[in-house]
């Protein structure tokens, strides 16, 4: 079955072929993401295995500090990808995401002349021979040579699209651009194609595993959604961050990490501003360890507890709650 | 399969979820990926490709729940096998007896109420839930079901009766008290400390929700094995977050809206704030321009703007906080006050017949949540019955704080206008009009009730430059969005 799914895929983006699956079954991938260190749940792993069959990108959304760049980062790793980054901001356009033509080399071509006469003439002869009616190339063969590849500036979206090895694209905190910068990624999440107009069309040789991860400060539009498998990434439950801080933390007894998994979960039942995030109970995690702790108490509680939140309010009222302590 | 597809995104679109046609196929084809009896697995396929916002998740649960949960029915009695308690082959029987027929199923049942005393259901509870086993918790989940929801076929109901009578029966309160107790016996140095008293108390909450819906999914299932999916699906459809009406909002609603609401003013916060950054230039600079064309040879390439200065208004809320409308006055308070970076000054009234200024509460706070649940406790709104009296509150208003109306202020009036028969006074929301900006007026009430028994909102609104129906946060979020 999967192999006609496989035809179909590249029949619908046009490819001659989208290359064999990356993972054999679900349990493949778990266990995969296991070995590198990320500890995926159901949903995870699930996502991650459609994504490949299906050829879509993946959405990720979550609150900060659940592991979503990481898990872009863990595919990479699995897949033996290389990872191809863009960082999102506010004011990100085509040129610092897709192509940019190098301007610099353009104007140099041009004054260099004809590519024959840098063989054999050198730069500058050619260039003040221009004024004695010995005229380089024309101008259709001169726009011709600065508008091919040679001065084309790869930027990750179009890297990740004309790779020849296997790559992850993760396209960072992508709620951060503008609405309108959006549709850039348009073509390239549904077709794997970067249309260049003095270029024609680029198309993917293989197809990138593509992951956008988003903080949810915006709602993205409709249209990048829907061209998007959705998962969404919350804390996770507390046998999985017990097992996440057993992994990730060396050293750590396992009656100490069950202590911390328990106290962050119930720490998350509070109303706070800011929830501890995963990231956070790991350096929790690593700061008791380096401190020699084997049991936590109220107070060793309370003295590290500023590693966990991020607010004094949240401080003051995990503590009130918590530890009993004022 | 794809037959039950289709049924299951019309459902889905009936709840109010847009899924597009090009998310449907590929959630056909997702299916194909995934083997069929990973029930997990089929849900996190269907709902990666289906459902785009995790505020949406619960209604697409719900949903699944009731389409999908026919088919686990086999499953769970293979499961129970393994297991080879008595208790699970009790349960089991009983799943074949429902299979049968509503009427018989519900024989049936009873004849596992007699299988299992009272007090042996509390005892497995009661071990399940100390022991977190799974397996265990679902057979007690069916026994408690068989004998205490008392289910009636052909009812059409959502079932959240049945689960309110199960729970009742089995005094979950008083089984966590236990688990408490047991825990405290059991600890190593006498007693627990505070810290692991408190730790031991979530985790015996978190296993007792997770039995709450065990019992849940268990009388869904029968309910489908009852009626059909798609009839079921209808009697448990609930409102989305956004939809939720904010008058007659139930409290578990109300505490969902709580959770939607902070991360909604946050982006509506965010938006406002770039849509300011990006939005109009502001008037040629000349200076700058001269200046920076001395790099290009004098010629002005580049032209340079001022930076604009957006006017920011002033607000006025003044919310009627009387019993029904407390809530919706609460959420439009918060509203207000996490985009109030968009205002010049916010000042905020609350009224029921008197009135009084409750900006002090939101001053240095950084939670406005903190702020609106000191305002019930601390502000002076009671002039003398404490039912809603518009015409003395507004009169009053006008009073005191009447002249502090400019023409660069908007007034937002928030409430039903159930004046209770007493005179409208609407002559001063005339005069605000004449002095502010803008005068609105926010109605949680649906438009068909405007002015019906004793709603006056028709003679206020003669004044008003605008009267909104805002029943819900989509249209609360919508009407602040274009304030500022």
């Amino acid at each position: 079955m999967s192999a006609a799914g496989d035809a179909r895929t590249a029949a619908k983006l046009g490819l001659p072929d989208v290359g064999p699956p990356r993972f054999a079954s679900l349990d493949a991938v778990r266990s995969g993401l296991g070995d590198v260190g990320y500890l995926a749940d159901d949903s995870i792993s699930g996502v991650v295995y459609l994504a490949d069959r299906l050829a879509k990108p993946v959405l990720v959304e979550g609150p900060a500090g659940t592991g979503k760049t990481q898990l872009a980062k863990s595919v990479a790793e699995l897949t033996g990808a290389r990872l191809i980054r863009l960082q999102c901001y506010e004011g990100l356009d085509e040129s610092k995401a897709l192509y940019e033509w190098n301007y610099r080399k353009q104007l140099l071509r041009i004054q260099a002349g004809g590519p024959g006469e840098i063989e054999s003439g050198g730069a500058g002869a050619t260039a003040g021979a221009g004024g004695n009616g010995h005229r380089g190339p024309s101008w259709k063969e001169l726009e011709e040579d600065i508008f091919s590849e040679e001065f084309l500036l790869t930027r990750p979206l179009l890297e990740a699209i004309r790779s020849t090895d296997p790559v992850v694209l993760l396209i960072d905190e992508v709620d951060r651009v503008e609405l309108e910068t959006e549709a850039l990624l348009l073509e390239i999440l549904s077709e794997y194609q970067v249309s260049i107009p003095e270029l024609g069309t680029v198309r993917a040789t293989r197809l990138p595993m593509v992951f956008l991860t988003s903080n949810n400060t915006r709602e993205l539009s409709e249209a990048l959604k829907r061209r998007c498998l959705y998962l969404h990434i919350d804390y996770p439950d507390l046998d999985r961050e017990r097992a996440i801080v057993r992994s990730r933390v060396p050293g750590i007894t396992e009656e100490l990490a069950d202590q911390v998994a328990r106290i962050v979960r119930s720490l998350r039942t509070l109303e706070l501003r800011k929830a501890p995030s995963v990231s956070e109970t790991l350096d929790w995690a690593r700061t008791l360890v380096i401190l020699g702790t084997e049991t936590i108490d109220a107070a060793g509680a309370r003295d590290t507890l500023h590693i966990l939140l991020k607010y004094q309010t949240d401080i003051d009222r995990a503590a009130k709650e918590l530890l009993s302590v004022s | 399969m794809l037959d039950l597809l289709s049924g299951f995104v019309t459902e889905l679109r009936k709840a109010g979820l847009p899924v597009s046609l090009t998310e449907h196929l590929d959630a056909a084809e997702a299916v194909h990926h995934i083997p069929l009896e990973d029930r997990e697995g089929l849900k996190y396929a269907l709902a990666a490709t289906l459902v785009k916002s995790s505020s949406h998740w619960h209604a697409f649960e719900t949903a699944f729940e009731v389409f999908f949960a026919v088919r686990t029915k086999g499953m769970d009695g293979l499961e129970l096998d393994a297991d080879g308690n008595e208790i699970d082959n009790d349960g089991e029987g009983d799943a074949a007896g429902t299979g049968k027929g509503g009427q018989k199923g519900r024989g049936k049942g009873s004849g596992g109420g007699e299988g299992m005393s009272a007090e042996e259901l509390a005892e497995m509870l009661f071990k399940s839930l100390m022991s977190s086993d799974h397996g265990l918790m679902n057979a007690v989940a069916r026994g408690a079901v068989d004998r205490y929801a008392g289910m009636e076929p052909g009812r059409p109901v959502g079932g959240t009766y049945y689960l309110y009578r199960t729970l009742r029966n089995l005094d979950l309160d008083g089984v966590l008290a236990k688990l408490m107790a047991q825990a405290q016996a059991g600890a190593v140095g006498g007693a627990l400390t505070d810290l692991e008293e408190r730790l031991a108390a979530d985790e015996y909450k978190a296993r007792i929700e997770k039995f709450r819906r065990a019992v849940e999914t268990e009388i869904r299932r029968r309910l489908v094995e009852d009626r059909g999916a798609e009839a079921l699906a209808r009697s448990v459809r609930k409102p989305l977050p956004e939809d939720i009406d904010v008058m007659h909002a139930t409290r578990e609603e109300l505490a969902v809206l709580q959770r939607v609401l902070q991360p909604l003013s946050r982006k509506l916060a965010v938006r406002l704030a770039r849509k300011r950054r990006h939005g109009h230039k502001g008037p040629l600079d000349f200076r700058a321009t001269v200046r920076r064309s001395l790099s290009t040879g004098g010629v002005p390439i580049e032209p340079r703007f001022r930076h604009p200065r957006p006017s920011k208004p002033e607000i006025f809320v003044i919310a009627d906080i009387s019993g029904s409308v407390a809530s919706f006055a609460r959420f439009t308070l918060h509203l207000v006050y996490a985009i109030s970076a968009q205002f010049s000054k916010v000042r905020s009234f609350v009224f029921v017949d008197g009135i009084d200024e409750v900006t002090r509460f939101f001053e240095g706070v950084v939670d406005p949540a903190d702020a609106v649940a000191r305002i019930n406790q601390e502000a002076d709104v009671i002039w003398v019955d404490g039912h809603s009296d518009y015409g003395h509150a507004l009169t009053e208003f006008h009073r005191r704080w009447g002249d502090q109306v400019t023409a660069r202020s908007s007034v937002l009036l928030l409430g039903d206008a159930r004046n209770n028969y007493h005179a409208s006074q609407s002559w001063v929301v005339e005069d605000l009009q004449r002095r502010a900006r803008h005068v609105y007026w926010l109605n949680p009430e649906p438009r068909d009730y405007w002015g019906s028994g004793d709603s006056i909102v028709g003679e206020y609104a003669a004044h008003c430059d605008e009267v909104v129906e805002c029943r819900t946060l989509r249209q609360l979020e919508h009407f602040v969005g274009n304030l500022a």
